[in-house]
């Protein structure tokens, strides 16, 4: 059962990630994009980490979908279309992705993994203890430099898209 | 782990995905198309993090933390991403990659 479940989750990825990035209209590019995200997400509830699949389906598909929406909404036209590359260049291009593909696929089928037979079943409270926990290993020191690079990364997205006009105002009131 | 699902499926599937990724990277003109196409490359890369760490260590969690730091350095990436394509919208009109010439400021 969990088999064919995973077949159609990667199907629905692998041709929504394909709309993405060859649909002309923004917007629907955008969706698609969602249906990706959302698509991984199914994947982390089918290995059991369900707080990973909800941080997957809050941080980027209530957060990062949103953000890139009002970015298309305050910068495009709906019905604008996009402008394509060449197709000289699309079939190069594709071409070159293809070869990597198949080396990646040579190295990954060449490789002999270890893998655990297992039905470990990873609780919030295990994360939440290595996460904050300070001994050997611990990850308390990333924690904060995270929780830094937020912090610095909302203040300079405030600065930038505030842009200069108010700076302007102010050299005139100078 | 997933039932009858050997790694190598897994992986194949995240490789495909990555790929589709750096073809938008490449081909799409559009400042936008290109952050959507590194949300997929990272969002492949992300997956092959927490498939691994279940599938050959299943006791340890460096796989799934990893996951989490790499979701919220990508969502601070977005933000930042966004403020400057509106800025670059606001002084040029215009959100294409050739038109992107004076980002000095």
């Amino acid at each position: 059962m969990e088999k064919y479940i995973f077949y159609i989750l990667s199907v629905i990825i692998i041709v929504f990630a394909v709309a993405s990035v060859s649909s002309r209209k923004m917007l629907r590019s955008v969706i698609y994009l969602l249906f990706v995200l959302c698509g991984i997400a199914g994947i982390y509830f089918l290995i059991d980490y369900n707080f990973l699949a909800a941080i997957q389906l809050t941080v980027y598909a209530g957060g990062i979908i949103v953000l890139i929406i009002f970015s298309v909404l305050l910068v495009h036209h709906i019905e604008m279309e996009l402008e394509m590359a060449k197709v000289s260049r699309k079939i190069l291009t594709g071409l070159l992705c293809l070869l990597g593909l198949a080396v990646f696929l040579y190295t990954i089928y060449n490789n002999d993994f270890n893998v655990v037979e297992n039905q470990v079943t990873t609780t919030t409270y295990d994360i939440g203890a290595k996460l904050l926990s300070y001994d050997a290993g611990g990850f308390i020191l990333p924690f904060e430099v995270i929780s830094l690079l937020l912090l610095a990364s909302m203040i300079g997205a405030i600065v930038i898209a505030k842009g200069r006009k108010l700076n302007d105002k102010n050299n005139e009131a100078l | 782990m997933i039932a009858g699902i050997s790694i190598y499926e897994i992986l194949t599937v995240t490789s495909i995905l990555f790929f589709i990724g750096i073809y938008g990277f490449i081909t799409r003109k559009n400042l936008i198309s290109v952050l959507i196409s590194i949300e997929l490359i990272l969002n492949a890369s992300v997956v092959n993090f927490v498939v691994i760490n279940k599938y050959l260590y299943p006791d340890m969690l460096q796989g799934v933390i990893f996951a989490i730091f790499i979701i919220a350095v990508a969502a601070a990436e977005t933000a930042l991403a966004v403020s400057i394509i509106i800025n670059l919208y606001r002084q040029i009109s215009s959100v294409e990659v050739k038109d992107t010439e004076i980002m000095k400021y």
